[in-house]
């Protein structure tokens, strides 16, 4: 247990703040959605009123609620494949830096050939196949996206265990007659973390536009609601060209501000793991309170020693990591 | 080091080939011969056969006999017969692939070295206003390529009619080597460009400037501003440096890229790869979507392999290095 203080640059605030705000709509969003999405009790292609904040679909849905109901399933299945992706790209990274040898190479080739294999293409023709009770079901899709998304974490991850596997507490652990697998998740694997946490945000964001992208060209169940399909009927009913934008923006802006979160929280990891970015990362408020030119210089990017630039007084917006 | 890399990429080939032929054996009711059943009396028994070789023959036989004619038959450029299109699948894919490998060469290309030098010009003005670009350009990168496509569709297309839509080229023009005929394609192609080159650029900037702010702390560049050189060298200088993870990370690139380029053609109607092969997945056309997915994943090979020479000349160290 260890908690890792995330820099606090505006960048890294904004992007906990998004996918907080996301977060809580996944869990609470399907109870505050005002109409049932798949009924069709309106009247077709109402523009965004009081009543219907974001109007109906040509079948007379409206769009709000099939927008709140779809943020669970995009975000779980999204989770589910990050989560599961980062799992296997850590067994087989750490396995693949600290065992070395004939298993790093073997593990080394797997995740170069997948890395080498475009993941889009894989994934339609694994899904194309897929029985209709397999694809309208999240878990199945979920660990399939997560097949194809592990490889890149691994290599990070094998590079970072190699730095470490001659490190004296490896190697006193190693004396002492700890097991291997011992080593690796207890004695290696927890100094992963950032590196970890980086790789995690990054196979959720694939996840999320892979999921979405396989929703949009309808290789998921359409019945399911997620923010993919809701593109998908836009785009089958020609949405995007009869200028009904309240259709088909709100998901695709969703999707693109998750993303963003994810990613500008991952800027804060890599200003932990770097600390020279985490110079570069400040603003000129922070910069003039620790004495440092105003202005970067030339070949003279200051390594801040410290992860937080100013010891925050609540704990609000700090990344907790177990 | 390019042996080696030759070495990977032919058994990433052989590994997408045999994904091909392994997994509609794998999933529940046999896909492949539920798809053949249903084809009975909608082609003629000579279509149905290249089929089912194109599958790799009879059912009933051995499993590695049906690997070997499957391989042979790949080996022939025998793909199969497409269903809907009912052409074989190597001739349609001859028509489509120069569409999308053309759009998506020169939108990669461009992006890239646009991304690169804005990258390189953002590491070096570190912490100056120049950096409220970094959330802009990330939101960019976090919305699906098809989705910017379409919202680009609607806004510069269909509304402003600043860029023609819809295909390729004007139906009035008859497709051939004469200027007319090239200057409407670059027409039709700009807006799938730009939107690609919108998508993808910020990737290589974020990954850019990173490494430029690293490079300037090693003690070279600091040599060079000592020395007194004008600051276009320095920069150059440590450029030149950091732009070499940047060219090793291509693989992973390319093939995201590519991805997301065969969306856009989608959305644009582009007649390529990607618009294909929704059509296919769409009517279950197995033959054609193998013959697809077949021929991306060549070509992201192809590309990786140039990406591995073009680093291999750029950096010398790797030359003696046996590091893959």
């Amino acid at each position: 247990m260890k908690n890792l203080r995330l820099p606090k640059s505006p960048k890294v605030l904004l992007g906990l703040a998004i996918l907080t705000f996301f977060i809580i709509m996944t869990v609470i969003g399907p109870w505050l959605a005002p109409f049932d999405p798949n009924s069709t009790q309106f009247a077709p292609l109402l523009l965004p009123s009081a009543h219907h904040w974001l109007g109906t679909t040509s079948l007379g849905q409206d769009i709000f609620s099939q927008l709140l109901v779809g943020a669970r399933a995009t975000m779980v299945v999204a989770l589910l494949a990050g989560i599961v992706a980062t799992i296997l790209s850590m067994t087989i990274g750490v396995a693949a830096g600290y065992l070395g040898g004939f298993t790093d190479d073997g593990l080394s080739l797997l995740s170069n050939v997948f890395l080498a294999i475009p993941g889009l293409p894989l994934l339609i023709v694994i899904d194309s196949y897929l029985p209709v009770s397999g694809r309208s079901n999240e878990f199945v899709i979920g660990l399939i996206i997560s097949l194809t998304g592990w490889a890149w974490g691994a290599r990070v991850l094998r590079a970072q265990t190699m730095s470490l596997r001659n490190r004296d507490f490896v190697e006193a652990a190693r004396i002492i007659g700890e097991k291997r697998y011992r080593i690796m998740f207890t004695e290696i694997a927890p100094n992963l973390l950032p590196v970890l946490a980086s790789s995690l945000l990054f196979t959720v964001l694939y996840s999320i536009g892979a999921y979405v992208t396989l929703a949009y060209i309808g290789l998921t169940s359409t019945s399911v609601w997620n923010w993919g399909t809701m593109l998908y009927w836009a785009q089958a009913n020609n949405a995007p060209l009869s200028n009904e934008w309240y259709w088909f923006v709100p998901p695709g802006i969703c999707i693109a501000l998750v993303g963003t979160g994810l990613a500008l929280v991952n800027f804060g990891i890599d200003e932990f793991i770097n600390p020279r970015l985490r110079a570069a990362g400040l603003t000129s408020r922070q910069r003039r309170s620790l004495g440092l030119p105003r202005r970067a210089r030339l070949g003279l990017t200051p390594v801040l020693r410290s992860a937080s630039v100013k010891r925050p007084t609540n704990t609000r917006g700090s990344l907790v990591v177990e | 080091m390019i042996l080696r890399r030759l070495a990977l990429y032919a058994l990433t080939a052989w590994v997408a080939i045999t994904v091909n032929f392994i997994l509609p054996r794998l999933m529940p009711g046999n896909p492949i011969q539920t798809f053949i059943g249903k084809l009975t009396g909608q082609v003629t028994s000579g279509e149905i056969n290249a089929i089912r070789l194109s599958f790799g023959g009879d059912f009933n036989q051995g499993i590695f006999a049906q690997y070997f004619t499957y391989l042979s038959q790949l080996f022939h450029g025998n793909f199969g017969v497409s269903i809907t299109l009912g052409a074989p699948v190597s001739a349609i894919l001859r028509e489509t692939v120069p569409w999308t490998v053309g759009l998506i060469g020169v939108s990669t290309i461009i992006s890239f070295v646009v991304g690169t030098i804005a990258g390189a010009l953002l590491g070096w003005t570190r912490g100056s206003r120049f950096d409220s670009l970094i959330p802009t350009a990330t939101f960019f990168q976090a919305i699906p390529y098809f989705f910017l496509a379409t919202v680009m569709l609607l806004v510069f297309g269909s509304n402003l009619h600043w860029f023609p839509v819809l295909g390729a080229y004007s139906q009035n023009v008859t497709p051939g080597f004469n200027w007319q005929f090239i200057s409407n394609v670059i027409r039709f192609g700009e807006l799938p460009l730009i939107s690609i080159v919108l998508s993808s650029v910020a990737g290589w900037m974020l990954g850019m400037r990173n490494m430029m702010i690293t490079m300037i702390g090693e003690d070279f560049v600091l040599m060079a501003v000592a020395k007194g050189l004008p600051r276009r060298k320095v920069i150059m200088h440590a450029a030149r440096n950091a732009v070499l993870p940047s060219i090793a990370n291509l693989s992973l690139a390319i093939g995201l890229v590519v991805s997301g380029a065969l969306l856009v053609e989608l959305v644009f109607n582009y007649p390529g790869v990607g618009d294909l092969l929704l059509q296919a997945v769409l009517n279950e056309d197995y033959p054609l979507i193998q013959g697809i997915f077949l021929v991306i994943t060549f070509t992201v090979l192809a590309a990786n392999l140039i990406a591995d020479v073009v680093y291999l000349a750029l950096d010398p160290r790797t030359r003696t290095e046996a590091a893959v």
